[in-house]
């Protein structure tokens, strides 16, 4: 894989963190790559806002911070005010699309988005939220071997909540493939459904 | 002699910098920490707490750290390993007794996660600009070593090494990580314990009436005795006698101190760590250490693609500095180029080597982040211009 930059952010407590740790630990011990996870970590990460960045490549990564990620997962209205902007041109904007109203972006960007706390609901726990997504952005990047990815998810877990946070993530992988074919039936290839919504 | 099994967490881990480095603790066989809570570094006894109980030993969070970093020192006269752990404000607290370790040859280790200074500065983020604190921070003359590790693998690689030279020295151990590495979540290996090389504590051989605590072997570093087995020994930070019994004269003064720094020739002439590529036809080096040297690495790519023959000089041990080598390798190239996360500290270390055989050139930042590599790039184009 080419160096890809990634940035996970939301509210304290929707668990950026262990999304962002998931990531990593899939490409970088289940599947034999590379990845740096470093956290923002000061005054700004306060206020109840939480933000992970995490560097994916099939060679050691050098410089250890993002600043224009290839991918960006927000669950949060503050994270997608702050953060959209730095996306590269050409990047994948995920969002839980319930709590987050995508307005005013550049043209050439991808948006998908989830209702990833109403799925993680159903599941009984609101809590899996974040794994939701995590299993939402396996399906749409691509990006990962989604087999790595569950074995990170059953590793980095609680023995108890193990199964739950399996199914968290089967529920936004089917969830992200079924938009993916959703869209490849429309014709859509630029423009989510979320983001016409907001649009029309 | 191998690690103990009990402190040694085999296998793949992703973890940060500082669990990686009380990882590395464990395994080296730190069995007591103390330490007094400061960001960016509290991570590294928070785990340590954790994990102790089940390992067998000790964690106490004192009141200050001055407390903690007097605290490990007793615990090592009573047999075991032991460290602190801290960022810039403790560390500073810290220097008294480091001096202290290095006058009464006391084995230990002080890991010091590097953050904006001066004062509270920038507690959650990197800095390198205690480098110069580490090596004389504390009054009087001792030699110091201090190691720079840049990833979270090798906080706990070189956290073992540090264990393993304070143990074989018998001096005080820097570990200078920084906030980025101490924050940076990666792949970690921890090998099998048989695989883990431990240096013992080196315990006399002498019978209790014979034993004499600072009679230097032929290295110059001097046994210790096992406490609470007969032996006499007097632990004092006045100068003192082979005996160790204070003796206030010039002779005796001159004796310890150069022995103190001498004990560490080893490490400055052979011994030393470092990290060298594209050395071989280079015609400017980047000379570099911790989270830099990465992001150093990066512009080194970056000149390499632009056909300029550059290379680098990674320093891991930065104390004692590896003075002969950087003299060789500015005899060989136009440049030495030195970024660091300082307004200018390792950089005369460097220029002291180089003798003016090369020219040197700083790069400095004062911290809060790391390099752009396009500034150490520019460096590099300048040089070879």
């Amino acid at each position: 894989m080419r160096l890809t930059e990634i940035r996970i952010a939301g509210f304290g407590g929707q668990g950026v963190i262990l999304a962002a740790t998931i990531i990593g630990k899939a490409a970088a011990i289940f599947q034999g790559g590379y990845a740096t996870m470093t956290q923002s970590f000061g005054p700004e990460a306060r206020g109840g806002s939480s933000s992970a960045q995490v560097i994916l490549s099939d060679e050691p990564i050098l410089y250890p911070y993002v600043h224009r990620p290839d991918v960006l997962v927000v669950m949060s209205q503050e994270a997608f005010t702050r953060f959209a902007p730095e996306l590269k041109p050409g990047g994948l904007l995920l969002v839980e699309q319930d709590l987050v109203r995508v307005t005013g972006l550049p043209t050439g960007l991808r948006v998908y988005g989830v209702p990833a706390t109403r799925l993680a609901e159903e599941l009984g726990r609101k809590m899996v939220l974040n794994v939701v997504l995590v299993g939402f952005f396996g399906a749409v990047t691509g990006l990962l071997d989604p087999d790595a990815l569950r074995r990170a998810v059953a590793d980095s877990v609680p023995a108890g909540f193990r199964e739950l946070n399996l199914q968290a993530f089967e529920k936004g992988f089917a969830h992200g493939l079924s938009l993916l074919a959703t869209m490849a039936r429309n014709g859509e290839t630029e423009v989510s459904p979320v983001a016409l919504e907001e649009e029309g | 002699m191998h690690a103990d099994p009990k402190g040694v967490l085999t296998g793949v881990h992703f973890l940060d910098g500082d669990h990686a480095c009380c990882e590395g603790a464990l395994a080296a066989g730190a069995r007591f920490a103390a330490g007094y809570p400061i960001t960016p570094s509290t991570e590294v006894v928070e785990r340590f707490a954790a994990r102790i109980p089940t390992v067998g030993g000790l964690f106490v969070q004192m009141e200050d750290e001055l407390a903690a970093s007097i605290a490990i020192q007793g615990a090592v006269w009573g047999g075991a390993k032991a460290f602190t752990v801290t960022s810039g404000p403790g560390f500073s607290l810290m220097m008294e007794h480091i001096g202290y370790a290095a006058m009464t040859e006391t084995p230990c280790v002080f890991v010091d996660v590097q953050r904006g200074g001066p004062s509270t500065g920038l507690p959650t983020l990197p800095a390198q600009a205690d480098m110069m604190q580490a090596r004389w921070g504390s009054h009087g003359d001792y030699g110091m070593i201090a190691l720079c590790p840049n990833s979270p693998q090798e906080c706990f690689d070189l956290t073992i090494q540090a264990f393993n030279l304070s143990e074989q020295f018998r001096t005080p151990v820097m570990v200078m990580l920084d906030e980025c590495v101490g924050h940076m979540t990666e792949k970690v290996v921890i090998p099998p314990a048989e695989q883990i090389e431990i240096y013992p504590r080196r315990h006399t051989a002498e019978p209790p009436d014979r034993y004499q605590p600072y009679a230097p072997a032929e290295d110059l570093v001097p046994a210790m005795a096992h406490a609470g087995e007969g032996y006499r020994f007097h632990v004092t930070g006045l100068t003192h006698d082979e005996r160790g019994y204070p003796s206030m004269n010039v002779e005796t003064q001159d004796r310890l101190v150069r022995r103190l720094q001498a004990k560490l020739r080893p490490l400055a002439e052979g011994l030393e760590l470092f990290a060298a590529s594209d050395l071989g036809d280079a015609e400017v080096a980047v000379v570099s250490y911790g989270i830099t040297s990465r992001v150093a690495k990066r512009a080194l790519q970056l000149a390499r693609e632009r056909g300029v023959r550059a290379g680098e000089f990674r320093i891991i041990s930065a104390w004692p500095f590896p003075e002969d080598r950087l003299r060789a390798l500015a005899g060989r190239v136009k440049a030495l180029i030195v970024p660091e996360l300082n307004l200018g500290q390792m950089v005369y270390e460097v220029e002291r080597a180089a003798a003016g055989q090369a020219r040197v050139r700083g790069v400095p930042h004062a911290g809060g982040g790391v390099h752009d590599p396009e500034q150490i790039l520019a460096a590099i184009l300048e040089a070879v211009r």
